[in-house]
């Protein structure tokens, strides 16, 4: 008992280590990160009207043709965020578990000294934005939840969709899940690549996770919200 | 200078220790015989600066293939053990390291300070060998043995590489080559430090070392183990008994050779800058079996330590005595104002008694005469800060007002502003706007089990190394200096030498049932259950408590024939009552801290005994060591060369014996005797 | 002043523990917390109970042996937020509590160090991550000259601003995953920035991250509880560090 002899294990290669499975996060994050800045660009489309939002949708489509068949860029790029997908969930939840089991039991009394409230939120934060993915694929990709009316129009879909109004609740919360995600996500990613090893560093890659969560929020939420207060017609 | 020391009256000298055994011829005092004298057969003749290349040369060399199969027991890992065991691992041999805290990391060695002294000469200031070596013998006092104090000198230089290359962060300067500074008063610059943490970092780096042979499987390592019994076979030490400290069992180990290396005894006094679990048990169980105690009575103490503040405190916290250099010592003319608020005494209502007493030095006295000089003002009932039951209150007024009138806050804040934090954390008052209160403390032992130049004790097999041995200080050790001896001894000294008695092993397998092993299970099983059957109504701590303020009271700063006797008689009957009215809870086959601290304080009790005998047979005052009655008219310490340039190397005779002392003469061939004067 | 404290108590490693309360009447506020403790003990030995068993040593903040979770808070710190310097539990002073209030104490709680008795843990398994590499191959005698290598004096001061860490596991106590990351890279960086710690560079993080995870500390998730607990002020640097050098490590 009590003595420090060391046990001989099977020793674990650095890329299934815990900081091998948070660098396959912070790397597919980083992933989402330039798909949603992709994604809220194409949104913004709508405010220079319907036809622009439906071209921008079509050339989505056409995209590399004709070297790629209608619809492969696209293709290529999902598959990539499915990829990148899988690869965050697997990490977060293999992370998740191995923290419940390095304390077994609680605390009775708790008091956080320096956690961000979007830190503490990363894991149901993380499990709600997944929710959110799923119904917004049924949504807007598999067409399968029409709220609004159906259309085959992707402009006149969207418009009719958040002229509802909770719907366009249910989205305003998604994104302040989003933002709070990125916030940490951001940050935590910088470190896990090792680019924070200094205290400067360290500040300038928490700033970029709160410019990119409110930019990321705020260009995400101006359509529907424009859409329900009648702004974008 | 007046002893104002006051004993009660039944220190009557009538039923003093002398009564007891008047009958029996050659006791002196009363309370110890003489042995034969002891000599140090190891070093070889010859100059000074060659002895240790001829020690190591004639040392035998113990064969790469043979070395696994010798077994070596290390109790300690602080920076003599902790070293020790590294190298001896990484020499093959097969190391056991114990030590009584959860991990080897936390060995006191940790809590050094200042610095560590090498003769490297880079500031090409004067520095050599021979100066560092000249300064230590100077700093002991005289009373030190030279050969050793030389070695030391001459490996300190290693010990820098070693330490550098293990990745140990010494401060350094914008050219990227290490910086040096001065330290205790001494002219050359050859203090390597690591901010105010140079312990901490060696400590981590010989931990590393001794890590990394735990991984090579070279050392194994039983933390939380404290060992409780030496065993000794045919005159050899061949083990030791060893108490899991979290299962209680009582565990038996063997070896060819054992090192204690369990630091020193500080905390006889209870209160002192030891950590809580520093005890003087493996190197007192050695003494128990034949290992002579050298010099007990040899203890340094610190003038600017945070002074007492109730009768619950446990701990003493040094402050670093750079403090004195700009900082004023006071305290109130007038009893009556001992407990006012010192803002609101006028200046000429102060004492600044070592303005007063010493012109010249003033603030800057040695540190025993600072202490000492503290200590009567407190006895005269002129103390400040809180009263601390029986003793009065125990603190002096170190006063920065002056200095921040004259260099204003800000340069303060810069030279001492972690200081002040400290102090402010602990104290819960702002040194900026209220005096600083200040006391002695007790900080570091010199004297410990004797060794000859192999640090090989009495019993052969059995090698002592760092602070519990009782070899390179003298009298009194310099700054900077304790973590010099500790790696000296572990990493270079000690691996030379032990091979030297290696070499003639394996010694023969002990069986486990041999008489000798027995006994010494036996014999810790049965104190164990004396001290959970006692039920007595007193706590552990209690009686340790008590013990701690005989000892400083009596064998403190200031020594006097009739306080000595006074305190023998006191201790012994602590002694009796401890083993009768001791109050241990709970079982021996789990974690029990009452249990382990009664085995520890049973030991202190029985030390402190010695300490009193050593400090009444040494009727002279040198180093840490201040007779009342030995000094000279401006009150400073005198020493007897002629009567007292010897180590009183002392043997255990049995329970209800006398000890034995035996003289080691001091000779002094390289260099010269002389007082020590601060005028 | 007087105060209720609701200790841990768990008679041994196998035992269920459970809160208990005790009150204390005669606290001075200059006591320190862990003589707070003593008081209690003393006390509870004269009452026939036996004492509260918790881990202390040097008791002036250097050696890491001590290590409460006070009111949830490991060394009772109050966190660089709160903008009061952080100490180790035997720094603590009773001054920084209110008369009557209610202190609850615990042990360190992560699955890496099991508790042993009371408020006791063992910690050893930082000792076998230390083991595993966290250390500069240089066997006595054979180092060269100290001066044969300057070393930047940035990177000299930086290997010792992190190499202050004194071991005492309260950034695992702090740490939502109970992951031992603020150690294992102080560690890594104190060896990192010295010339001397280049040659075994990437197997020493290789050889510590392993062992880190074979012993049951959680991951990083980079939230920052483990630097605004530690009593030295590590900061969340070290493990960029070494994230960056287990990554590199990779390429080697």
């Amino acid at each position: 008992m009590a003595t420090t002899t060391l046990q001989k294990k099977k020793p674990i290669s650095p890329m299934h280590s815990t900081i091998g499975l948070k660098l396959m996060m912070a790397v597919s994050g980083l992933f989402f990160v330039l798909y949603v800045l992709l994604h809220m660009y194409g949104n913004l489309k709508i405010l220079s009207g319907r036809a622009a939002f439906d071209e921008y949708a079509h050339h989505l489509r056409i995209l590399g043709e004709p070297m790629l068949p209608y619809g492969g860029a696209l293709w290529i790029f999902r598959i990539l965020l499915l990829l990148a997908l899988v690869a965050h969930v697997y990490s977060a939840f293999t992370l998740w578990k191995g923290a419940g089991e390095a304390r077994s039991h609680k605390y009775a009394v708790r008091s956080a000294a320096a956690a961000t409230v979007s830190s503490r939120w990363m894991r149901w934060g993380g499990v709600a934005l997944l929710a959110f993915v799923v119904f917004h694929l049924f949504q807007f990709t598999w067409l399968q939840i029409n709220v609004g009316g159906e259309f085959s129009s992707p402009a006149a879909r969207v418009v009719a969709a958040f002229g509802v109004w909770w719907l366009t609740l249910i989205y305003v919360v998604a994104l302040i899940a989003l933002a709070m995600h990125l916030r940490h996500g951001v940050w935590s990613a910088c470190q896990t690549l090792g680019y924070t090893s200094t205290a400067r560093a360290r500040r300038t890659a928490n700033a970029a996770g709160i410019v990119l969560a409110v930019v990321v929020a705020g260009g995400f939420l101006i359509p529907p919200l424009g859409i329900l207060f009648g702004a974008i017609k | 200078m007046t002893d104002t020391t006051t004993y009660p009256d039944t220190a009557a000298p009538s039923t003093g220790p002398d009564s007891d055994s008047g009958s029996v011829s050659g006791l002196v005092h009363g309370v110890y015989r003489e042995g034969e004298p002891l000599f140090d057969s190891k070093a070889p003749a010859g100059p000074i600066d060659k002895k240790w290349n001829e020690r190591k040369f004639a040392a035998k060399l113990v064969n790469p293939a043979n070395r696994r199969k010798l077994d070596v027991i290390i109790v300690g890992t602080g920076l003599a053990g902790g070293a020790a065991a590294a190298t001896l691992g990484e020499a093959g041999y097969n190391v056991k390291s114990f030590c009584y805290q959860d991990s080897p990391r936390r060995a006191h060695s940790i809590a050094a300070q200042g610095g560590i002294n090498a003769a490297k000469n880079y500031k090409e200031d004067g520095d050599s060998v021979f100066r560092l070596f000249y300064d230590t013998v100077k700093g002991g006092d005289y009373r030190s043995r030279e050969t050793n104090v030389y070695r030391l000198a001459e490996v300190s230089a290693n010990i820098i590489d070693q330490c550098v290359a293990q990745g140990v962060p010494f401060a350094r300067e914008y050219g990227g080559l290490l910086d040096n500074r001065s330290f205790g008063g001494v002219q050359v610059s050859r203090t390597f430090y690591a901010r105010g943490q140079t312990g901490q970092q060696l400590l981590i780096g010989a931990y590393q070392a001794l890590e990394r042979q735990v991984g090579a499987g070279t050392v194994q390592m039983f933390a939380r183990h404290e060992m409780v019994e030496l065993i000794v076979v045919d005159g050899r030490a061949r083990g030791i008994i060893a108490r899991d400290m979290v299962t209680g069992e009582i565990e038996t180990h063997m070896a060819d050779a054992v090192v204690l290396a369990s630091g020193g005894y500080g905390n006889v006094f209870f209160l002192s800058t030891n950590a809580m679990g520093c005890n003087v048990t493996a190197t007192w169980r050695a003494y128990r079996k034949g290992a002579y105690f050298a010099n007990p009575c040899y203890t340094q103490i610190h003038p600017t330590c945070i002074p007492v503040h109730g009768d619950k405190q446990s701990k003493l916290t040094l402050m670093s005595e750079s403090l004195r250099n700009d900082g004023r010592i006071w305290v109130p003319k007038r009893k009556e104002d001992c407990d006012k608020d010192p803002r609101q005494i006028p200046e000429e209502d102060r004492d600044y008694y070592l303005e007063r007493i010493y012109p010249g030095f003033g603030n800057l006295v040695p540190r025993d005469i600072a202490s000492r000089q503290a200590k009567n003002m407190c006895d005269e009932g002129r103390g400040v800060g809180p009263e601390v039951e029986g003793q009065g209150r125990r603190g002096v007024y170190l006063d920065f007002a002056d200095a921040i009138g004259r260099m204003g806050e800000d340069a303060v804040r810069t030279k001492y502003g972690n200081l002040f934090d400290m102090y402010q954390r602990i104290t819960g008052e702002n040194p900026y706007e209220v005096p600083m209160r200040i006391y002695p403390a007790v900080h570091y032992t010199m004297g410990g089990l004797w060794v000859d130049y192999d640090l090989q004790s009495t019993i052969p097999g059995l090698f002592v190394a760092g602070e519990a041995n009782f070899s390179d200080h003298g009298a009194n050790r310099l700054g900077a200096s304790a973590l010099m001896q500790g790696l000296s001894d572990g990493y270079f000294v000690l691996p030379n030498t032990i091979r030297d008695y290696l070499a003639s092993g394996p010694y023969p397998k002990v069986a486990p049932d041999h008489p000798a092993v027995v006994e010494a299970q036996e014999s810790v099983r049965s104190r164990i259950d004396t001290f959970l059957s006692c039920q007595g109504t007193r706590s552990v701590d209690s009686f340790h408590k008590e013990l701690g303020q005989i000892m400083w009271e009596y064998c403190g700063m200031e020594r006097t024939e009739e306080g000595l006797k006074y305190a023998i008689e006191q201790i012994r009957a602590l002694k009796a009552e401890f083993w009768t009215n001791v109050r241990v809870l709970g079982t021996n086959d789990q974690l029990n801290q009452s249990l382990e601290k009664a085995g520890r304080v049973a030991d202190f009790i029985e030390l402190g005994e010695l300490m009193c005998i050593d400090a009444l047979h040494r009727r002279e005052s040198c180093g840490g060591h201040f007779r009342a009655e030995s000094q000279t008219e401006d009150g400073e310490a005198l020493r007897h060369d002629d009567d007292f340039a010897y180590v009183a190397a002392w043997a255990f005779d049995g329970d209800d014996e006398a000890p034995i002392l035996h003289k080691e003469d001091l000779v002094y061939e390289f260099i010269e005797l002389k007082q020590r004067s601060y005028k | 002043m007087r105060i209720k404290v609701r200790i841990w108590r768990q008679d041994g490693p196998a035992a269920q523990g459970k809160l208990v309360d005790y009150d204390l009447d005669d606290i001075s506020e200059d006591m320190s917390f862990l003589e707070m403790l003593d008081v209690l003990n003393e006390d509870l030995n004269e009452r026939g109970v036996e004492p509260v068993a918790f881990d202390s040593d040097c008791r002036e903040g250097i050696c890491g042996m001590c290590g409460l979770v006070i009111n949830g808070r490991p060394h009772g710190n109050t966190g660089g937020r709160d903008g009061e310097a952080n100490t180790t539990t035997c720094q603590l002073h009773m001054r920084s509590f209110a008369d009557g209030e209610t202190i609850t104490i615990e042990p360190w709680r992560a699955d890496a160090f099991p508790v042993i008795r009371d408020l006791v843990v063992d910690r050893t398994a930082f000792d076998r991550i230390i083991a595993a590499g966290g250390f500069i191959s240089a066997n006595t005698g054979s180092a060269p000259e100290a001066h044969a290598v300057p070393v930047e004096k940035k990177r000299a001061d930086r290997a010792f601003d992190v190499a202050t860490c004194i071991g005492c596991g309260a950034c695992v106590a702090a740490c939502p995953n109970a992951s031992g990351m603020l150690f294992v890279g102080a560690k890594i960086t104190h060896l990192a920035e010295l010339p001397q710690g280049q040659p075994e560079r990437w197997t020493r993080v290789q050889a510590m991250v392993a062992e880190h995870d074979a012993d049951g500390f959680g991951g990083c998730t980079n939230i920052g509880e483990c630097s605004a607990a530690c009593p030295k002020d590590i900061p969340l640097d070290v493990i960029s560090t070494l994230n960056k050098d287990l990554r590199r490590s990779m390429l080697h």
